[in-house]
Protein backbone atom coordinates (compact mmCIF):
# COMPACT_ATOMS: atom_id res chain seq x y z
CA UNK A 1 0.00 0.00 0.00
CA UNK A 2 2.34 2.70 -1.24
CA UNK A 3 0.81 6.19 -1.31
CA UNK A 4 4.02 8.06 -1.89
CA UNK A 5 3.88 10.71 -4.62
CA UNK A 6 7.13 11.82 -6.20
CA UNK A 7 6.51 15.51 -5.75
CA UNK A 8 3.99 18.06 -4.52
CA UNK A 9 3.34 18.96 -8.18
CA UNK A 10 2.40 15.37 -8.96
CA UNK A 11 0.26 15.08 -5.81
CA UNK A 12 -1.96 18.08 -6.62
CA UNK A 13 -2.10 17.61 -10.40
CA UNK A 14 -5.62 16.15 -10.52
CA UNK A 15 -7.29 18.88 -8.45
CA UNK A 16 -9.69 20.55 -10.92
CA UNK A 17 -10.68 24.20 -11.18
CA UNK A 18 -13.64 24.93 -8.88
CA UNK A 19 -12.72 22.25 -6.31
CA UNK A 20 -13.51 22.58 -2.62
CA UNK A 21 -10.41 22.00 -0.50
CA UNK A 22 -9.96 21.74 3.29
CA UNK A 23 -6.53 23.01 4.29
CA UNK A 24 -4.90 22.37 7.67
CA UNK A 25 -3.04 24.93 9.76
CA UNK A 26 -3.58 27.67 12.31
CA UNK A 27 -2.11 30.96 11.22
CA UNK A 28 1.12 29.88 9.53
CA UNK A 29 1.62 26.98 11.95
CA UNK A 30 1.21 23.52 10.44
CA UNK A 31 0.28 24.68 6.95
CA UNK A 32 1.01 22.42 3.96
CA UNK A 33 3.40 24.96 2.47
CA UNK A 34 4.75 22.75 -0.33
CA UNK A 35 1.30 21.70 -1.56
CA UNK A 36 0.05 25.30 -1.47
CA UNK A 37 3.09 26.46 -3.47
CA UNK A 38 2.51 23.67 -6.01
CA UNK A 39 -1.14 24.70 -6.36
CA UNK A 40 -0.04 28.29 -6.88
CA UNK A 41 2.40 27.20 -9.61
CA UNK A 42 -0.24 25.09 -11.33
CA UNK A 43 -2.75 27.97 -11.24
CA UNK A 44 -5.83 25.88 -10.35
CA UNK A 45 -8.60 28.45 -9.95
CA UNK A 46 -12.14 29.07 -8.72
CA UNK A 47 -11.31 27.27 -5.47
CA UNK A 48 -13.41 27.14 -2.33
CA UNK A 49 -11.02 26.85 0.60
CA UNK A 50 -12.07 25.69 4.07
CA UNK A 51 -9.31 26.74 6.45
CA UNK A 52 -9.20 28.48 9.81
CA UNK A 53 -7.18 31.39 8.39
CA UNK A 54 -6.01 32.60 5.00
CA UNK A 55 -2.27 33.01 5.45
CA UNK A 56 -0.53 36.37 5.18
CA UNK A 57 0.04 38.52 2.10
CA UNK A 58 3.09 36.66 0.82
CA UNK A 59 2.85 33.24 2.44
CA UNK A 60 0.55 30.28 2.92
CA UNK A 61 -2.92 30.59 1.40
CA UNK A 62 -2.12 34.27 0.81
CA UNK A 63 -0.16 33.05 -2.24
CA UNK A 64 -3.33 31.62 -3.80
CA UNK A 65 -5.25 34.79 -2.98
CA UNK A 66 -2.62 37.03 -4.56
CA UNK A 67 -2.83 34.84 -7.67
CA UNK A 68 -6.66 35.13 -7.68
CA UNK A 69 -7.19 31.38 -7.43
CA UNK A 70 -9.66 31.50 -4.54
CA UNK A 71 -13.36 32.15 -5.12
CA UNK A 72 -14.59 31.56 -1.58
CA UNK A 73 -13.06 31.23 1.90
CA UNK A 74 -14.67 29.46 4.85
CA UNK A 75 -12.70 30.61 7.91
CA UNK A 76 -12.95 31.82 11.50
CA UNK A 77 -10.39 34.64 11.29
CA UNK A 78 -8.91 36.37 8.27
CA UNK A 79 -7.40 39.50 9.80
CA UNK A 80 -3.76 39.19 8.77
CA UNK A 81 -4.09 39.71 5.05
CA UNK A 82 -4.43 42.96 3.05
CA UNK A 83 -4.98 41.20 -0.28
CA UNK A 84 -7.89 39.44 1.36
CA UNK A 85 -9.41 42.74 2.44
CA UNK A 86 -9.06 44.28 -1.03
CA UNK A 87 -10.58 41.31 -2.86
CA UNK A 88 -13.40 41.06 -0.33
CA UNK A 89 -14.26 44.76 -0.56
CA UNK A 90 -14.14 44.58 -4.41
CA UNK A 91 -16.60 41.69 -4.32
CA UNK A 92 -14.10 39.30 -5.95
CA UNK A 93 -13.96 37.02 -2.93
CA UNK A 94 -16.82 35.35 -1.06
CA UNK A 95 -16.36 34.80 2.66
CA UNK A 96 -18.20 32.61 5.14
CA UNK A 97 -17.12 33.34 8.70
CA UNK A 98 -17.60 30.42 11.08
CA UNK A 99 -16.85 30.34 14.82
CA UNK A 100 -13.61 28.45 15.27
CA UNK A 101 -15.02 25.61 17.36
CA UNK A 102 -17.94 25.26 14.96
CA UNK A 103 -15.54 25.10 12.01
CA UNK A 104 -13.48 22.39 13.72
CA UNK A 105 -16.60 20.40 14.57
CA UNK A 106 -18.08 20.83 11.08
CA UNK A 107 -14.96 19.26 9.60
CA UNK A 108 -14.87 16.56 12.26
CA UNK A 109 -18.55 15.78 11.68
CA UNK A 110 -18.15 15.77 7.89
CA UNK A 111 -15.25 13.35 8.14
CA UNK A 112 -17.19 11.18 10.60
CA UNK A 113 -20.35 10.91 8.47
CA UNK A 114 -22.45 13.22 10.63
CA UNK A 115 -24.48 15.64 8.49
CA UNK A 116 -25.32 18.16 11.21
CA UNK A 117 -25.10 18.94 14.91
CA UNK A 118 -26.32 21.55 17.39
CA UNK A 119 -24.01 24.05 19.06
CA UNK A 120 -24.64 27.09 21.26
CA UNK A 121 -21.93 29.15 19.53
CA UNK A 122 -23.49 31.99 17.56
CA UNK A 123 -27.00 32.00 19.05
CA UNK A 124 -28.34 35.57 18.94
CA UNK A 125 -25.55 36.76 16.62
CA UNK A 126 -25.23 37.29 12.85
CA UNK A 127 -23.98 33.67 12.65
CA UNK A 128 -27.50 32.44 13.47
CA UNK A 129 -29.13 34.02 10.40
CA UNK A 130 -30.97 31.44 8.33
CA UNK A 131 -30.18 28.57 10.70
CA UNK A 132 -32.57 26.35 12.64
CA UNK A 133 -32.57 27.06 16.37
CA UNK A 134 -33.60 24.39 18.82
CA UNK A 135 -33.86 24.35 22.58
CA UNK A 136 -32.43 21.52 24.68
CA UNK A 137 -32.70 21.68 28.48
CA UNK A 138 -33.66 25.38 28.36
CA UNK A 139 -30.66 26.42 26.25
CA UNK A 140 -30.80 27.49 22.60
CA UNK A 141 -28.58 25.84 19.99
CA UNK A 142 -27.97 26.31 16.26
CA UNK A 143 -28.04 23.55 13.70
CA UNK A 144 -24.70 23.48 11.88
CA UNK A 145 -23.80 21.26 8.94
CA UNK A 146 -20.89 18.88 8.63
CA UNK A 147 -18.40 19.74 5.88
CA UNK A 148 -17.05 17.24 3.35
CA UNK A 149 -14.61 18.52 0.78
CA UNK A 150 -13.38 17.22 -2.58
CA UNK A 151 -9.78 17.42 -1.42
CA UNK A 152 -7.81 18.07 1.75
CA UNK A 153 -4.23 19.33 2.01
CA UNK A 154 -2.52 18.66 5.33
CA UNK A 155 0.91 18.93 6.89
CA UNK A 156 2.39 16.26 9.18
CA UNK A 157 5.69 16.04 11.00
CA UNK A 158 6.22 12.38 10.15
CA UNK A 159 4.37 10.12 7.76
CA UNK A 160 4.84 6.54 6.66
CA UNK A 161 4.30 5.41 3.10
CA UNK A 162 0.79 4.08 3.84
CA UNK A 163 -0.38 7.48 5.05
CA UNK A 164 -0.19 7.22 8.83
CA UNK A 165 0.55 10.71 10.16
CA UNK A 166 2.13 12.17 13.28
CA UNK A 167 2.00 15.88 14.04
CA UNK A 168 4.22 17.94 16.29
CA UNK A 169 3.11 20.34 19.07
CA UNK A 170 0.48 22.90 18.02
CA UNK A 171 1.00 22.24 14.32
CA UNK A 172 -1.66 19.52 14.65
CA UNK A 173 -4.58 22.02 14.94
CA UNK A 174 -7.02 21.51 12.02
CA UNK A 175 -4.88 18.97 10.13
CA UNK A 176 -6.45 15.70 11.40
CA UNK A 177 -9.95 17.16 10.90
CA UNK A 178 -9.20 18.31 7.36
CA UNK A 179 -7.63 14.93 6.60
CA UNK A 180 -10.84 13.10 7.53
CA UNK A 181 -13.13 15.62 5.78
CA UNK A 182 -11.42 15.37 2.38
CA UNK A 183 -12.60 12.74 -0.11
CA UNK A 184 -9.05 12.79 -1.44
CA UNK A 185 -6.48 13.81 1.17
CA UNK A 186 -2.93 14.73 0.29
CA UNK A 187 -0.45 14.92 3.16
CA UNK A 188 3.00 16.44 3.09
CA UNK A 189 5.49 15.61 5.83
CA UNK A 190 8.90 16.74 7.01
CA UNK A 191 10.02 13.12 7.15
CA UNK A 192 8.75 9.97 5.46
CA UNK A 193 9.49 6.67 7.19
CA UNK A 194 8.97 3.06 6.16
CA UNK A 195 5.82 1.15 7.05
CA UNK A 196 6.26 -0.21 10.56
CA UNK A 197 8.62 2.52 11.72
CA UNK A 198 5.84 4.42 13.52
CA UNK A 199 4.52 2.95 16.76
CA UNK A 200 0.77 2.30 16.24
CA UNK A 201 0.06 4.07 19.55
CA UNK A 202 1.69 7.31 18.44
CA UNK A 203 -0.23 7.75 15.16
CA UNK A 204 -2.58 10.77 15.18
CA UNK A 205 -4.17 10.30 11.73
CA UNK A 206 -4.56 6.68 10.62
CA UNK A 207 -3.67 6.08 6.99
CA UNK A 208 -7.25 5.28 5.95
CA UNK A 209 -7.88 9.04 5.84
CA UNK A 210 -4.92 9.76 3.57
CA UNK A 211 -4.68 8.95 -0.16
CA UNK A 212 -1.36 10.53 -1.11
CA UNK A 213 1.80 11.31 0.84
CA UNK A 214 4.63 13.53 -0.29
CA UNK A 215 7.92 14.58 1.29
CA UNK A 216 7.95 18.34 1.78
CA UNK A 217 11.10 20.13 0.74
CA UNK A 218 12.70 23.34 1.97
CA UNK A 219 10.38 23.98 4.90
CA UNK A 220 10.34 27.65 5.82
CA UNK A 221 7.95 27.22 8.77
CA UNK A 222 7.51 30.96 9.09
CA UNK A 223 6.58 32.48 12.44
CA UNK A 224 3.87 35.16 12.46
CA UNK A 225 4.74 36.73 15.82
CA UNK A 226 8.17 35.97 17.17
CA UNK A 227 7.92 36.60 20.90
CA UNK A 228 10.74 35.86 23.34
CA UNK A 229 11.43 36.35 27.01
CA UNK A 230 14.05 39.05 26.54
CA UNK A 231 12.83 42.52 25.59
CA UNK A 232 12.91 43.26 21.86
CA UNK A 233 16.34 44.08 20.54
CA UNK A 234 18.16 43.30 23.77
CA UNK A 235 20.22 40.48 22.29
CA UNK A 236 20.78 42.00 18.88
CA UNK B 1 -1.03 56.45 39.48
CA UNK B 2 -1.38 53.11 37.68
CA UNK B 3 -2.49 53.05 34.05
CA UNK B 4 -5.99 51.85 33.18
CA UNK B 5 -4.60 48.68 31.70
CA UNK B 6 -2.48 47.80 34.69
CA UNK B 7 -5.45 48.36 37.03
CA UNK B 8 -7.56 46.03 34.89
CA UNK B 9 -4.86 43.38 34.67
CA UNK B 10 -4.13 43.50 38.44
CA UNK B 11 -7.81 43.05 39.25
CA UNK B 12 -8.24 40.29 36.66
CA UNK B 13 -5.37 38.37 38.31
CA UNK B 14 -7.53 37.98 41.42
CA UNK B 15 -10.01 35.94 39.35
CA UNK B 16 -7.39 33.26 38.85
CA UNK B 17 -7.65 30.63 41.55
CA UNK B 18 -5.40 27.72 42.34
CA UNK B 19 -5.86 24.66 40.14
CA UNK B 20 -7.97 26.33 37.44
CA UNK B 21 -7.92 25.55 33.72
CA UNK B 22 -8.07 28.94 32.02
CA UNK B 23 -8.36 30.35 28.52
CA UNK B 24 -7.06 33.88 28.04
CA UNK B 25 -8.24 35.81 24.97
CA UNK B 26 -6.02 37.68 22.56
CA UNK B 27 -4.89 41.22 23.42
CA UNK B 28 -5.15 42.57 26.98
CA UNK B 29 -6.05 39.14 28.47
CA UNK B 30 -2.74 37.73 27.18
CA UNK B 31 -0.92 40.28 29.38
CA UNK B 32 -2.35 38.51 32.43
CA UNK B 33 -0.48 35.31 31.58
CA UNK B 34 2.90 36.87 32.38
CA UNK B 35 1.68 38.00 35.81
CA UNK B 36 0.26 34.72 37.17
CA UNK B 37 2.37 33.51 40.11
CA UNK B 38 3.75 30.02 39.37
CA UNK B 39 2.64 28.74 42.78
CA UNK B 40 -0.99 29.27 41.83
CA UNK B 41 -0.69 26.08 39.78
CA UNK B 42 -3.02 26.87 36.89
CA UNK B 43 -3.04 25.46 33.36
CA UNK B 44 -3.57 27.89 30.50
CA UNK B 45 -5.46 26.55 27.51
CA UNK B 46 -4.78 27.83 24.01
CA UNK B 47 -7.59 27.01 21.58
CA UNK B 48 -5.17 26.16 18.76
CA UNK B 49 -4.35 22.98 20.66
CA UNK B 50 -2.22 23.40 23.80
CA UNK B 51 -3.09 22.87 27.45
CA UNK B 52 -0.25 24.25 29.55
CA UNK B 53 1.08 27.40 27.88
CA UNK B 54 4.45 28.38 29.29
CA UNK B 55 6.35 31.67 29.07
CA UNK B 56 7.73 33.05 25.82
CA UNK B 57 10.83 31.12 24.73
CA UNK B 58 14.33 32.39 25.30
CA UNK B 59 15.80 34.24 22.36
CA UNK B 60 16.92 31.75 19.73
CA UNK B 61 14.77 28.90 21.09
CA UNK B 62 11.55 29.85 19.26
CA UNK B 63 9.72 26.85 17.82
CA UNK B 64 7.50 27.54 14.78
CA UNK B 65 5.40 24.48 15.75
CA UNK B 66 4.58 25.86 19.20
CA UNK B 67 2.40 28.97 19.21
CA UNK B 68 -0.55 30.39 21.14
CA UNK B 69 -3.90 31.49 19.69
CA UNK B 70 -2.43 34.95 19.08
CA UNK B 71 0.14 33.23 16.82
CA UNK B 72 2.97 34.15 19.19
CA UNK B 73 5.81 31.72 19.86
CA UNK B 74 5.42 30.21 23.34
CA UNK B 75 6.73 27.28 25.38
CA UNK B 76 4.87 24.38 26.98
CA UNK B 77 4.98 23.81 30.75
CA UNK B 78 5.80 20.48 32.32
CA UNK B 79 2.57 18.45 32.17
CA UNK B 80 1.33 20.17 29.03
CA UNK B 81 -0.62 18.35 26.32
CA UNK B 82 -1.25 18.97 22.60
CA UNK B 83 -4.39 18.09 20.65
CA UNK B 84 -6.38 18.99 17.56
CA UNK B 85 -8.84 21.88 17.22
CA UNK B 86 -11.98 19.74 17.61
CA UNK B 87 -10.71 18.29 20.90
CA UNK B 88 -9.69 21.77 21.98
CA UNK B 89 -13.23 23.05 21.49
CA UNK B 90 -14.64 19.91 23.12
CA UNK B 91 -12.78 21.10 26.24
CA UNK B 92 -14.23 24.56 25.80
CA UNK B 93 -17.78 23.80 24.66
CA UNK B 94 -18.02 20.82 26.96
CA UNK B 95 -17.66 22.98 30.06
CA UNK B 96 -14.24 21.70 31.11
CA UNK B 97 -12.52 25.10 31.12
CA UNK B 98 -13.06 26.85 34.47
CA UNK B 99 -12.54 30.42 33.37
CA UNK B 100 -12.23 32.45 30.19
CA UNK B 101 -11.02 36.04 30.31
CA UNK B 102 -11.90 37.94 27.13
CA UNK B 103 -11.57 41.47 25.82
CA UNK B 104 -14.69 43.45 24.96
CA UNK B 105 -15.89 46.27 22.71
CA UNK B 106 -19.29 46.63 24.41
CA UNK B 107 -21.01 44.93 27.33
CA UNK B 108 -24.74 45.47 27.98
CA UNK B 109 -26.51 45.47 31.33
CA UNK B 110 -28.09 42.06 30.61
CA UNK B 111 -24.67 40.45 30.07
CA UNK B 112 -24.59 40.61 26.26
CA UNK B 113 -21.08 40.86 24.83
CA UNK B 114 -19.90 42.38 21.54
CA UNK B 115 -16.21 41.96 20.78
CA UNK B 116 -15.72 40.83 17.18
CA UNK B 117 -16.96 43.23 14.51
CA UNK B 118 -17.64 46.87 13.73
CA UNK B 119 -20.09 47.28 10.81
CA UNK B 120 -18.55 49.27 7.97
CA UNK B 121 -15.05 48.22 8.93
CA UNK B 122 -13.33 45.15 7.55
CA UNK B 123 -14.72 42.07 9.26
CA UNK B 124 -11.82 39.93 10.44
CA UNK B 125 -13.79 37.14 12.03
CA UNK B 126 -14.81 35.91 15.44
CA UNK B 127 -12.11 33.29 15.92
CA UNK B 128 -12.99 31.17 18.95
CA UNK B 129 -14.81 33.86 20.97
CA UNK B 130 -18.35 32.69 20.19
CA UNK B 131 -17.54 29.15 21.30
CA UNK B 132 -15.73 30.30 24.44
CA UNK B 133 -18.56 32.49 25.74
CA UNK B 134 -20.93 29.50 25.75
CA UNK B 135 -18.48 26.93 26.98
CA UNK B 136 -16.25 28.10 29.81
CA UNK B 137 -17.82 27.82 33.28
CA UNK B 138 -17.14 31.46 34.01
CA UNK B 139 -16.77 34.37 31.56
CA UNK B 140 -14.92 37.46 32.73
CA UNK B 141 -14.67 40.39 30.33
CA UNK B 142 -11.94 42.98 30.76
CA UNK B 143 -12.06 46.28 28.88
CA UNK B 144 -11.61 50.00 29.29
CA UNK B 145 -14.77 51.68 30.58
CA UNK B 146 -15.08 54.27 27.79
CA UNK B 147 -13.91 54.43 24.17
CA UNK B 148 -11.48 56.94 22.66
CA UNK B 149 -14.34 59.41 22.19
CA UNK B 150 -15.16 59.12 25.88
CA UNK B 151 -18.41 57.21 25.25
CA UNK B 152 -19.41 54.47 27.64
CA UNK B 153 -18.71 50.90 26.52
CA UNK B 154 -20.90 49.64 29.37
CA UNK B 155 -24.27 50.04 27.70
CA UNK B 156 -28.02 49.58 28.05
CA UNK B 157 -27.94 47.52 24.83
CA UNK B 158 -25.03 46.53 22.61
CA UNK B 159 -25.10 48.41 19.32
CA UNK B 160 -22.44 46.23 17.73
CA UNK B 161 -23.25 42.71 16.50
CA UNK B 162 -23.12 40.31 19.44
CA UNK B 163 -20.58 37.66 20.26
CA UNK B 164 -23.05 36.10 22.68
CA UNK B 165 -26.32 36.87 24.51
CA UNK B 166 -26.29 37.10 28.32
CA UNK B 167 -22.95 35.36 28.53
CA UNK B 168 -20.88 37.66 30.79
CA UNK B 169 -20.57 36.72 34.47
CA UNK B 170 -18.23 39.55 35.50
CA UNK B 171 -16.94 42.74 33.89
CA UNK B 172 -13.72 44.39 35.06
CA UNK B 173 -12.83 47.93 33.92
CA UNK B 174 -10.30 50.43 35.26
CA UNK B 175 -13.13 51.97 37.30
CA UNK B 176 -15.22 49.12 38.58
CA UNK B 177 -16.22 45.47 38.77
CA UNK B 178 -19.78 44.48 37.79
CA UNK B 179 -21.54 41.12 38.17
CA UNK B 180 -24.44 39.85 36.05
CA UNK B 181 -27.30 37.71 37.36
CA UNK B 182 -30.63 36.96 35.72
CA UNK B 183 -30.21 39.72 33.13
CA UNK B 184 -29.32 42.39 35.70
CA UNK B 185 -26.08 44.13 36.43
CA UNK B 186 -24.65 45.01 39.84
CA UNK B 187 -21.70 47.19 40.74
CA UNK B 188 -19.77 45.06 43.22
CA UNK B 189 -16.42 46.83 43.56
CA UNK B 190 -14.74 50.13 42.85
CA UNK B 191 -11.22 50.11 41.51
CA UNK B 192 -8.52 52.13 43.32
CA UNK B 193 -9.05 55.90 42.86
CA UNK B 194 -12.55 55.46 41.33
CA UNK B 195 -15.69 56.94 42.88
CA UNK B 196 -19.35 55.96 42.62
CA UNK B 197 -19.96 59.29 40.95
CA UNK B 198 -17.35 58.74 38.23
CA UNK B 199 -18.71 55.25 37.55
CA UNK B 200 -22.24 56.70 37.28
CA UNK B 201 -21.06 59.40 34.83
CA UNK B 202 -19.24 56.96 32.58
CA UNK B 203 -21.77 54.11 32.58
CA UNK B 204 -24.70 54.12 30.19
CA UNK B 205 -26.12 50.84 31.53
CA UNK B 206 -28.56 50.69 34.41
CA UNK B 207 -27.15 48.87 37.39
CA UNK B 208 -27.67 48.17 41.05
CA UNK B 209 -25.04 49.00 43.61
CA UNK B 210 -24.02 46.20 45.93
CA UNK B 211 -25.11 46.95 49.49
CA UNK B 212 -21.52 46.55 50.59
CA UNK B 213 -20.58 49.67 48.61
CA UNK B 214 -21.35 52.80 50.57
CA UNK B 215 -24.63 51.96 52.20
CA UNK B 216 -27.88 52.62 50.47
CA UNK B 217 -26.87 54.69 47.44
CA UNK B 218 -28.64 53.31 44.37
CA UNK B 219 -28.10 53.85 40.71
CA UNK B 220 -30.15 53.83 37.55
CA UNK B 221 -33.60 52.38 37.39
CA UNK B 222 -33.59 50.61 40.76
Amino acid sequence: MDKLARSAEEAIRNIPDGATIAVGGFGLCGIPENLIAALRDRGTSGLTIVSNNCGVDDWGLGLLLANRQIKKMVSSYVGENKTFEQQFLNGELEVELVPQGTLAERLRAGGAGIPGFYTPAGVGTPVAEGKETRTFDDRAYLLERGIKTDYALVKAWKADTCGNLVYRRTSRNFNPLAAAAGKVTIAEAEEIVDIGALDPDEIHTPGIFVQHVVLGRHYEKRVERRTTRSPKGENE
Amino acid sequence: MKSSRSKIVSRALEEIKSGMYINLGIGMPTLIANEIPAERGVMLQSENGLLGIGPYPEDGLEDADLINAGKETVTAVSGASCFDSAESFAMIRGGHVDLAILGGMEVAENGDLANWMIPGKMVKGMGGAMDLVHGAKRIVVIMEHVNKQGESKVKRFCELPLTGQRVVHRLITELAVFDFHGGEMTLVELQPDATLEEVREKTEAYYQVSTGLLGTEKEGRS
